[in-house]
């Protein structure tokens, strides 16, 4: 229930922070440091969501698979790959390390 | 072709971005299940939240043992730029009534890129609405075959779906990292995600690399590039085409 409420409030928001750009005046959101702030947040976030979910297990950092998968999405990335690609070399080089018997 | 995709390039380019970005909607489904949400919830965040970088945050977070409330919060922050996104839309549609909540809905990375790309108006909000109507309808179908298929697969690290996730989001990251800053910001956010993880609850982590990321933005470089991190993870106009 607790996990419901939260996917719905995360929904409204997104909405409502969509929408807001269509009621501002145009100069609030030109300012360019807002403009900064907005790009360098999704950089930021977006780094930090590759590193916790490659090396983080609860609270503990760990080396396993997950690592393997990076690399090898970082590799088809360079050759340019389209996004689906990336993830299925990521699925692909998880698993494959984990038959071999890493965690 | 129809002729009205064969006369307008902005319909055109829409169409075909539409189903490049619908498509990884495919593993969005997929690692959402793996994360511990059912199918309905899953299906919620492609209907509602509808902006793929904040739905890949909300599970990236609840996948690694995140409260919702910090996986909400990561996907409300990934979320700001949409509304600079708006702003501009704004400017090029002025759209009023039941069509100014629908254009806000579909205001995400690669329908703004798809309409900023052409300069002709009409060409403009044709390329929007393709893009936003079109990756969103094929969007939340792809959604619904990834999280059946993920339901149907039983354990998701036999699978390596723990792996895929990582690689989303590097893929998510990686068109935005054209220029020294971006990489100097990625970097220092993954270090400060490194460092963090130890010391306080999974979730936090993300957020405390969020201020980071924001502080940089407010107080760094004036002379980084504008429009940085604000690239679409699907550029409909690659360099070389037009």
């Amino acid at each position: 229930m607790n996990l419901w409420l939260l996917i719905i409030l995360a929904c409204v928001v997104g909405f409502l922070t969509k929408l807001l750009g269509y009621l501002v005046p145009k100069k609030w959101l030109t300012n360019p440091r807002i403009a900064r702030v907005a790009g360098t947040l999704t950089i930021g976030l977006l780094a930090s969501l590759t590193v916790a979910n490659a090396v983080a297990t609860g609270q503990e950092l760990a080396v396993d698979s997950r690592l393997g998968a990076l690399v090898a999405a970082a590799i088809a990335l360079w050759l340019k790959a389209p996004f689906l690609v990336v993830v299925i070399v990521g699925a692909a080089a998880a698993a494959g390390l984990r038959l071999l018997g890493l965690p | 072709m129809p002729t009205f995709l064969s006369q307008s390039p902005g319909a055109r380019v829409g169409l075909s971005i539409a189903v490049a970005t619908g498509l990884y909607g495919v593993s969005f489904g997929a690692l959402s299940v793996a994360s511990g949400l059912d199918v309905w919830q899953t299906q919620a965040l492609s209907l509602l939240l509808f902006s793929g970088g904040s739905q890949f945050a909300f599970i990236g977070v609840i996948a690694g043992g995140g409260t919702p409330v910090a996986a909400a919060s990561a996907a409300a922050l990934l979320g700001i730029r949409n509304a600079v996104y708006g702003m501009q839309m704004n400017v090029l549609l002025h759209p009023t009534g039941w069509r100014r909540l629908a254009a806000a809905h579909v205001t995400i990375d690669e329908s703004l890129a798809t309409s900023t790309g052409q300069t002709d108006p009409v060409e403009q909000k044709r390329g929007f609405w393709v893009a936003g109507v079109g990756i969103f309808v094929l969007w939340n179908l792809f959604t619904l075959v990834g999280a059946l298929a993920g339901d149907a697969i039983g354990d998701p690290r036999q699978w390596g779906l723990d792996g895929a996730a990582v690689a989303a989001f590097l893929a998510l990251l990686w068109p935005r990292l054209r220029s020294r800053e971006a990489g100097a910001v990625a970097a220092i956010c993954a270090l400060a995600t490194v460092l963090a993880v130890p010391l306080v609850p999974p979730g936090i982590p993300i957020l405390i690399a969020a201020v980071i990321a924001a502080l940089i933005g407010w107080f760094g470089s004036r002379n980084a590039p504008a429009g940085e991190g604000m690239e679409p993870d699907v550029e409909p106009y690659p360099k070389g085409t037009s």
